[in-house]
């Protein structure tokens, strides 16, 4: 297993370190580095506002590049949080804890430092795992017939929808909605036209870029205006030297950064709990296994390394189920997907055999890009910090523009401009109204596909619903789904009696809040 | 006292849509279970959607009785009606003149939404980036869309 592994992984690297992808490839970390370092901006505005412009680039060279963003974000994200105290990205909302203070103590550097160790390890650990995992998870995945695609899928979208930020029955509400968003168009089958209200353009369904660019551009935007957020960058002054942590600090932070790694991995592999997940669960076992939790809080370096391991290795572990089975854990992932859609490759357990290039030169990239990252984290941490002082106040025009010119590239089509701005419209009036717009996406990228199975799977079981629980494998997808919908329920039901009786108790640690201009994620 | 809840807009809207769904797909066959037409889809999600709104608004009927506030605290009419000019902007200037005149309007326009933004300062960032907008998209990416023109066409 090991040989072949290191064949097909040779193999990837070849792919990857082709110049045209290579260049993709640190182009994508850099620029999502970029944008995980600014307020305002997160790896999901701005894989939308990049989609459209990998419409005309090779596949490989696509997904090498919008993967990229993603997981280069998460470098940038934490040095928001470390350095300024500014939880931007939920993943790393909970590295300001201590992060901050250590900031504040002078020792930020180290803290960076120590953050760019636990993100290589973390990821690194990531990465193996997706390399051994995916392929008996295809073969597994190669059995399935269309009762089993379908819960699986039904798994997936109850677990993005629920677990996500929100309350989960507004999850589980947006899911829907993604779901029919998805249906407008021709019937597969039929090719009758649905749900377009008689608008010719609607015919060929609503453009995932237009439903991306509104939801997480637009709302976004008329979100985050006038709100100024305090920036203070007293304490950012962090030189390369500082960096390197010291002997003590490092042989503290070796054994939570192994466990965050650990943490991180499971969460990855339970549909729906991304690495915003991993990094409170991993701080939360921190504390409570430490000798002296009163330091946490108050600038222990454990409490920097832990999350951020957690996290990298949930990031990466979040591709797996995305690469393998086609089943995306949330939204980026979904949008990831979306990607691949556009030039026409059909994701699913068939995805490795027919486009080994994809996948393995995907791996090999996430570790030319993890390696890039570290090397050009470290000296350009000040350039990212001057950009800080980039006010949103010229951000969000200059996104605006990219988003209608993207929206227009995409089919050189003025309507889907429009379409984009009722589309971000109705996504700021659901903004108010409580709902986190996230799981829509989710629900429109496996709408589709989620249909043509069940409606395979009716056909083949001749109307028998029960085909989905008397196939063993199919069973268990459904019966993890009532025990996500059963939880849920009981959570919901002791939260009530509590409510009755006094204040709520608070499961996760109290993190930050995030700030008005956080990116929906 | 009957008190205003966020959730009750929540739900209704989630039914609202529902509706719209479930009423719409009756116009196409909706089918079997075993052979299921174009219409059951959208039937079935709609009826769900309708379910999911009632479940949002049942459940905050016994929560805490605070009025809730659905806008913002502070209204920024003037801003959501600016970011929502520049694509309608980039749309009319686009048809009738052009990438340059459509995101000069576009950008411009969408700049002066911030409370703190001059005309001038909004003037300035709109050059700079329509310049930056024609070179990267006319010039280097080769997006079919004129640079400058006159009319409908």
């Amino acid at each position: 297993m090991i040989e072949t592994a290191l064949a097909d992984l040779t193999y990837g690297f070849g792919v990857a370190l082709e110049p045209h992808n290579l260049m993709w490839c640190i182009v994508g970390v850099l620029v999502g580095n970029m944008v995980g370092v600014l307020p305002g901006m997160g790896p999901l505005a701005t894989i939308s506002i990049l989609l459209p412009l990998t419409f005309g680039m090779k596949p490989v060279a696509a997904i090498l590049m919008l993967a990229g963003i993603y997981y280069g974000g998460q470098y940038g994200g934490a040095i928001c949080s470390i350095l300024l105290n500014l939880p931007c990205h939920p993943p790393h909302a909970v590295t300001c804890l201590d992060g901050y203070p250590l900031t504040k103590q002078g020792k930020g550097g180290t803290a960076l430092g120590i953050t760019v160790i636990s993100s290589f390890v973390g990821a690194s650990w990531g990465i193996t795992e997706m390399i051994f995992l995916a392929p008996v998870l295809v073969q597994v995945a190669l059995q399935f017939g269309p009762a089993e695609v379908c819960s699986l899928m039904l798994l997936g979208l109850l677990a993005g929808s629920t677990l996500a930020r929100g309350s989960p029955l507004k999850g589980i509400a947006m899911t829907v909605l993604g779901l029919l968003i998805g249906l407008v168009g021709a019937d597969l089958e039929t090719g009758v036209p649905r749900l377009s209200f008689g608008i010719l353009e609607l015919y060929d369904g609503v453009e995932i870029v237009a439903l991306a660019l509104g939801l997480f551009g637009i709302a976004e935007f008329m979100k985050s205006i006038n709100q100024e957020i305090k920036i203070d960058l007293k304490y950012s002054n962090v030189r390369v030297r500082d960096m390197w942590p010291s002997g003590p600090d490092l042989k503290q932070s070796i054994l939570p950064m192994f466990r965050g790694t650990l943490i991180g991995s499971l969460c990855a592999l339970i549909p729906g709990t991304g690495p915003t997940i991993a990094s409170f669960v991993s701080y939360a076992t921190e504390k409570k296994i430490s000798k002296n939790p009163g330091k946490f809080g108050t600038g222990a370096i454990e409490g920097v390394a832990c999350p951020e391991a957690s996290t990298h290795s949930s990031v990466q572990g979040d591709f797996i189920p995305t690469m393998s089975l086609g089943i995306p854990g949330d939204t980026t992932m979904a949008l990831l997907l979306g990607a691949l859609m556009i030039q026409g490759i059909v994701p699913g357990p068939q995805l490795i055999s027919q486009h080994p290039d994809i996948f393995w030169g995907l791996i090999a990239s996430f570790w030319v890009g993890n390696i890039a990252l570290v090397i050009l984290n470290v000296p350009m941490i000040g350039l990212w910090v001057k950009l800080l002082t980039v006010p949103y106040k010229y951000l969000y025009p200059s996104a605006l523009f990219f988003v209608c010119i993207g929206v227009y590239g995409a089919n050189n089509d003025m309507f889907q401009v429009g379409e984009t701005m009722v589309i971000g419209i109705f996504g700021y009036i659901l903004l108010l109204l409580g709902f986190h717009p996230a799981p829509v996406l989710l629900g429109f990228v496996l709408g589709p596909r989620f249909e043509e199975n069940f409606r395979r799977a009716m056909l083949i079981s001749r109307g028998d619903l029960g085909v989905f629980v008397e196939r063993p494998i199919s069973a268990i997808f459904i019966g993890l789904c009532c025990v996500l919908i059963g939880a849920q329920v009981f959570l919901w039901l002791r939260r009530m009696r509590k409510s009755a009786k006094g204040p709520v108790d608070e499961i996760v640690p109290q993190a930050p809040q995030p700030p008005a201009t956080s990116p929906a994620e | 006292m009957f008190k205003i809840k966020k959730d009750y807009y929540a739900g209704g809207l989630m039914i609202l849509l529902g509706l719209i769904a479930a009423i719409e797909g009756q116009n196409y066959n909706i089918g079997t279970l075993r052979q299921m037409g174009p219409g059951f889809f959208p039937v079935a999600l709609g009826v769900l959607l309708i379910f999911l709104g009632l479940l949002i608004a049942g459940t905050s009927l016994g929560t805490s009785d605070e009025e809730e506030h659905i806008l913002p605290e502070r209204l920024e009419w003037k801003g959501w009606f600016c970011i929502i000019a520049g694509p309608a902007l980039f749309i009319i200037f686009g048809k009738l003149g052009g990438l340059v005149p459509a995101t000069f309007a576009c950008v411009f326009v969408a700049a002066l939404g911030d409370r703190s933004t001059t005309v001038k300062g909004a003037l300035i960032l709109a050059a700079g980036v329509t310049v930056f907008g024609v070179v990267l998209f006319s010039y280097l990416l080769k997006m079919p869309m004129p640079v400058l023109k006159w009319g409908l066409s």
